[in-house]
């Protein structure tokens, strides 16, 4: 970059719990005290929304101060010695938990958040064992349906306000409010609205509790039951960091990951809703070849790979390769050696939908291309015009399909062309039986791989569920196809030796993006 | 919560009603400052804030509806619902309390015909509330009616103030 | 004199000189006594002498925090560009307190002049006057005063032909006692919900609209154009006890005394004079029992604790409890003192913004617990549990409204614990109706 160099602010030293940090001006105490390894316990602090300091859970005994002092806006002064574990800060803290469970009602047993609640999480940590709320009655406010995907289950609601927050301040709609005052206070929708905006879902997370729930997810898996699997959205070219939550190999949500570089600690709730073709069951489950009576039948892989491996090696003239806008850059890269010798036209497939920014973040929307790696095939030579490719098509000598999503008329512009085309797929495609082979593929949540954001961020991400027993990661097959009949051949180890196999990433790793990406392209 | 009638929502803000508020605009430099004196307008004209009456004061200052409820609902003196003809504040916290407050309600309550604290009576004459503090404590039993403050309210002046009130 | 009883030989009126007066609430019949002297004088002033005199006088605010006036003024920036504003808390609801409502229905040219004075000690060209919504009468009054004030040039772009600006804006709030908290009247004020802000920023260096903002109280400015026609001496003078404690201020006696009502005292004249001296002692055949002496929100002293106790903010201290508003509540032994904190208590919970946790549950809490001790269904460990409650809402929220209801549950149970035991062991008859009545 070609900022004027000017020296930074000299850093502050701050000791928390004994442990001394040095941060900038302005760090507040919160934030300091991550530095040092503690997470002073809170709810309605959250680096993405403004703090207004009032669930009280934050407070912590500075040294010299007369009261405790909320650490969420209380900024570091030099020298500054802070206990959040001294016996009035713990005491402090289990006050609040008391006074929050007085109203809350016992709902755990049939409450969503059970296992991730942030109340549950602390009163077990530092919370009464028993309570000393007697016989008087709690408070009752209704469940309310926020629609389309959100209730609000307001006896849970413990008034952080989050949601508010950011409603008012990150999707910049202000449709939720504080109604009522006191302890008749919940939190209250316009009567002629919904909680519709296109980043609305994100109030499900930011709720520490199971009042704002998602009816998508409810009553759908118990949080203890759930493997969580740091991957990207394959929603849109945004790249958003997410958590793919499984159980028993079925996908059961999307939630944010935080990148605060990419996407903070938010998805929009079309990614958010995008999970389900994950779970798809009508896979194409076994490699399959066309036989000499012209039908398709299984095969093992081996037989599978040197069929395409045939065809590949005979072809002479043009080549196309159709891929899939969620085809991973390994896939992506590994596919396109397999033509280096033909003239190739490679596509992938991006559809396209209406750009819904969030207001409040710079740099953040639901974008236009529904494709998480269109950079990424960019970055390797592909093109976005499937109709072209698929008209070139007729004059190639070899199609590759690549998990490409076709429409009938697609796929009947494609027919006829049985002894050129080779399909790799995760769903077999209805209208091409006659392809030479048919090779199993995963799913973005069935493998490892890496997406380029729009931005030029490589960001990799994780195997969440298994695929289907005979399945394989597009770039493993590509790769076989390639070193089939070699024994010398440059096969990679796994998918991070694959990424590192294209130049065009720069012969970077996995390892090397780490969990927050690694910026590869201007 | 729904107005008694089903007769369409007569907007307030028009005509001089529009000009006051709009004049008050010069006293502030922010047009959501305008928020407590709209509501106040509202209830002045209408007797009540209903939800369409919260959605004309969004609409005329550009403030969304879910923020002027909130706003209302902090307030006890704007009223949500439909109110008897003459609304009826008791002093009843402890300084008066301890003078006698709690009797002068329920003569109110008695001598309304309002069965209870909220419910408007049944000629739709009056409703009595209890009120926190009124600032006239050396003047037990202070009473808010409608805007009349009146101050030593005692069970036996309660028949005599309400002749006042139609 | 006070009101609305005549004046007593151990008042000194200074502010309450024409309560009662209704020819005072004009602009003539003000000037005809004094009125508009001191704004005249202030007006030929700079704003360091204007604070400084005010400093002077120990002036420190009326509406209970008792914050030296001057000092407070003193904060605000010197030149910095940005619209500077005043604030005259008129929001008066602390149970017990009735004082600012006397200044501005029978002085409120007072009022104006004082806040006039202030906005040219703050270097403000504009004061908002918050005033409660139920304060109707002084509402009607102080918008009159205003227009005439306007309209003789006192106020507006000119005033007194000195050519500096100084306007004059009444709002009228809404009900909420809370937004008699500075920070969460700025809100009422801007139009939103009555919630007090953290602090900092303090409201010097971002109030009102983030401008620079002082807040005063309407006694505290109705005494300014007294210093400022009179010097801060004559003010500092006046003084019977801590000379800290200086100048007058308007006591408003309520409850179980024979004259109930608004007195103004010299700073140190002892509280048995007020009582029983002034406000006429107790009722016939009954005795004292406790004494709030600065509204609500201030503990409960005694009958003991008040012997030889003098009105000011060091004496009161120094027994315990706080001069704050001067709203002195006084019980005699027919008050059930459970049933008075109970009320008290419910007063906070119906008040409380919902903000902090501590004050929206513990408020509503502690009501009823009280409120089961009152049907008879009380436990033996409800009064540790109580003291323990209101240690936990005590210097742990964003205003001190928690702190206000734990106030008279810690002071009550302290030295009222026989009566909330006899109810506990049934030797007392529960007065509220239970599940069981």
């Amino acid at each position: 970059m070609s900022a004027p160099v000017s020296s930074p602010p000299a850093l502050l030293n701050v000791t928390i719990d004994g442990i001394q940090v040095q941060v900038p001006p302005g760090t507040s105490i919160i934030e300091a005290a991550k530095q040092a390894g503690t997470l002073v316990p809170h709810y309605c602090y959250h680096p993405s929304l403004p703090s207004p300091a009032v669930c009280r859970m934050c407070l912590v005994e500075v040294e010299k101060f007369p009261k405790l002092v909320p650490a969420c806006v209380t900024t570091v002064a030099e020298g500054q010695v802070v206990h959040t574990q001294s016996a009035s800060a713990k005491k402090a803290r289990e006050g609040v938990l008391e006074f929050l469970l007085i109203n809350h009602p016992l709902d755990c047993p049939i409450c969503d958040q059970a296992g991730e609640c942030e109340l549950q999480d602390y009163v077990f940590q530092e919370g009464r064992a028993g309570t000393r709320y007697a016989n008087e009655a709690k408070r009752y406010n209704p469940a309310e349906d926020f629609g389309p995907d959100i209730m609000y289950v307001g006896n849970r609601c413990i008034l952080c306000t989050r949601c508010v927050r950011f409603m008012d301040h990150v999707a910049g709609e202000k449709v939720l409010n504080v109604s009522e005052r006191g302890d008749r206070a919940y939190i209250g929708i316009d009567a002629s609205k919904q909680l519709d905006h296109p980043w609305a879902g994100n109030v499900v997370d930011l709720c520490p509790v199971g009042s704002l729930i998602s009816k998508d997810f409810l009553h759908k898996a118990r949080a203890w039951d759930l493997d969580r699997t740091a991957s990207v959205c394959p929603g849109c070219s945004q790249g958003c960091n997410i958590s793919i939550d499984t159980r028993d190999d079925t996908v059961v949500r999307f939630r944010p990951r935080a990148n605060l570089e990419v996407n903070r600690h938010f998805i929009c709730d079309t990614g958010r809703a995008g999970y389900r073709f994950l779970n798809r069951g009508d896979r194409l489950e076994a490699p399959m070849v066309r036989s000499d009576a012209g039908q398709l039948v299984v095969a093992d892989w081996d037989v599978a790979l040197a069929a395409a491996s045939a065809v590949l090696r005979s072809a002479t003239g043009s080549a196309v390769i159709i891929a899939s806008g969620r085809a991973s850059a390994e896939a992506l890269g590994h596919v396109q050696r397999l033509t280096s010798h033909l003239a190739t036209s490679a596509v992938i497939q991006v559809p396209m939908g209406i750009e819904a920014p969030l207001e409040g973040i710079p740099n953040l929307a639901l974008r236009a291309e529904r494709a998480p790696n269109g950079r990424g095939a960019e970055m390797l030579g592909y093109g976005t015009d499937v109709d072209a490719a698929i008209d070139r098509a007729a004059q190639a000598s070899v199609v590759i399909l690549l998990d490409a999503d076709l429409d009938a008329d697609q796929e009947a512009r494609l027919a006829g062309l049985g002894g050129a085309l080779l399909v790799i797929a995760t769903v077999p495609p209805e209208g091409l039986r006659d392809a030479v082979v048919m090779l199993p593929t995963t799913t973005m949540a069935e493998e490892q791989g890496v997406y380029v954001n729009r931005d030029g961020r490589a960001q990799r991400y994780s195997q969440a569920k298994a695929a289907p027993a005979l399945a394989r990661p597009a770039w493993w097959i590509a790769a076989e196809i390639a070193g089939c009949g070699d024994d010398d051949a440059d096969v990679p180890a796994d998918a991070s030796d694959a990424f590192r196999m294209l130049p065009e990433f720069g012969g970077l790793r996995h390892a090397d993006l780490g969990w927050v990406g690694r910026v590869v392209a201007g | 919560m729904s107005r008694p009638t089903d007769a369409p929502y007569e907007p307030v803000f028009t005509g001089s009603t529009r000009e006051k508020l709009e004049a008050l605009q010069a006293q502030y430099p922010t047009r959501q400052a305008l928020l407590l004196p709209a509501l106040w307008m509202v209830q002045e004209a209408r007797g009540w804030v209903s939800d369409e009456g919260l959605a004309e004061v969004a609409a005329v200052l550009d403030l969304t509806p879910a923020y002027v409820r909130g706003v209302a609902t902090f307030y006890t003196m704007y009223h949500l619902h439909p109110m008897g003809r003459n609304v009826i504040q008791v002093c009843t916290t402890s300084p008066c309390g301890m003078c006698g407050a709690e009797q002068v309600r329920d003569a109110f309550l008695r001598h309304t015909g309002c069965v209870e604290l909220g419910r408007t009576s049944a000629d739709g004459r009056f409703t009595v509330l209890e009120s926190e503090c009124l600032g006239a404590c050396g003047m037990a039993t202070p009473v808010l009616i409608n805007d009349d403050f009146l101050e030593s309210v005692s069970p036996e002046t309660v028949p005599g103030i309400l002749t006042r009130y139609a | 004199m006070g009101y609305p009883h005549p004046p007593h030989a151990l008042e000194t009126p200074v502010l309450s000189t024409h309560f009662g007066e209704a020819a005072a609430r004009t602009f003539d019949g003000w000037v005809k006594r004094g009125g508009y002297e001191g704004l005249k004088k202030a007006l030929g002033m700079t704003p360091e002498q204007i604070f400084e005199e005010v400093k002077a006088s120990g002036l420190r605010g009326r509406g209970g925090a008792g914050f030296g006036t001057g000092l407070k003024w003193s904060f605000m920036p010197k030149e910095d560009g940005k619209p500077h504003y005043l604030v005259c808390n008129a929001d008066e609801s602390e149970p017990g307190t009735f004082k600012d409502r006397e200044i501005m229905r029978w002085t409120p040219h007072a009022l104006l002049e004082g806040c006039a004075i202030g906005c040219l000690g703050i270097r403000a060209e504009t004061c908002y006057i918050f005033i409660r919504g139920e304060y109707t009468e002084p509402l009607r009054i102080l918008q009159a005063a205003l227009a005439e004030a306007y309209a003789n040039g006192a106020l507006g772009a000119n005033a007194f032909g000195s050519g500096r600006r100084v306007d004059i804006i009444i709002h009228r709030g809404a009900g909420a006692y809370i937004c008699g908290e500075e920070t969460a009247l700025m809100n009422a004020l801007e139009g939103r919900r009555g919630n007090p802000r953290i602090k900092p920023p303090f409201p010097a260096q971002a109030g009102l609209f983030a401008m620079p903002t002082t807040i005063n109280n309407v006694e505290t400015l109705a005494a300014v154009p007294h210093i400022i026609a009179r010097g801060a001496a004559w003010y500092a003078g006046l003084c019977k006890s801590s000379p800290k404690s200086t100048g007058t201020k308007l006591f408003s006696v309520c409850g179980h005394v024979m004259k109930p009502g608004v007195y103004e005292v010299t700073m140190g004249t002892p509280m048995r004079d007020l009582i029983f001296g002034i406000a006429g002692g107790m009722k016939p055949g009954r005795t004292l029992k406790a004494v709030i002496p600065g509204g609500s929100s201030v503990p409960i002293l005694t009958a003991g604790e008040i012997e030889d106790l003098p009105l000011d903010y060091e004496g009161i201290q120094a027994r315990g409890s706080l001069l704050g508003s001067g709203g002195v509540i006084v019980m005699d032994d027919t008050t059930d003192m459970v049933y008075q904190i109970w009320r008290l208590a419910r007063f906070y919970a119906h008040e409380s913004c919902a903000q902090c946790t501590q004050c929206r549950e513990g408020t509503s809490w502690t009501t009823r617990i009280l409120e089961r001790i009152l049907k008879g269904e009380g436990r033996p460990d409800d009064l540790d549990l109580l003291l323990d409650l209101a240690d936990n809402m005590t210097g742990k929220t964003i205003c001190v409204l928690s702190d206000s209801c734990a106030t008279p549950i810690v002071s009550g149970i302290k030295k009222f614990r026989s009566e909330f035991d006899a109810y506990l062991n049934k030797t007392r008859a529960p007065v509220l109706a239970g599940a069981g009545a």
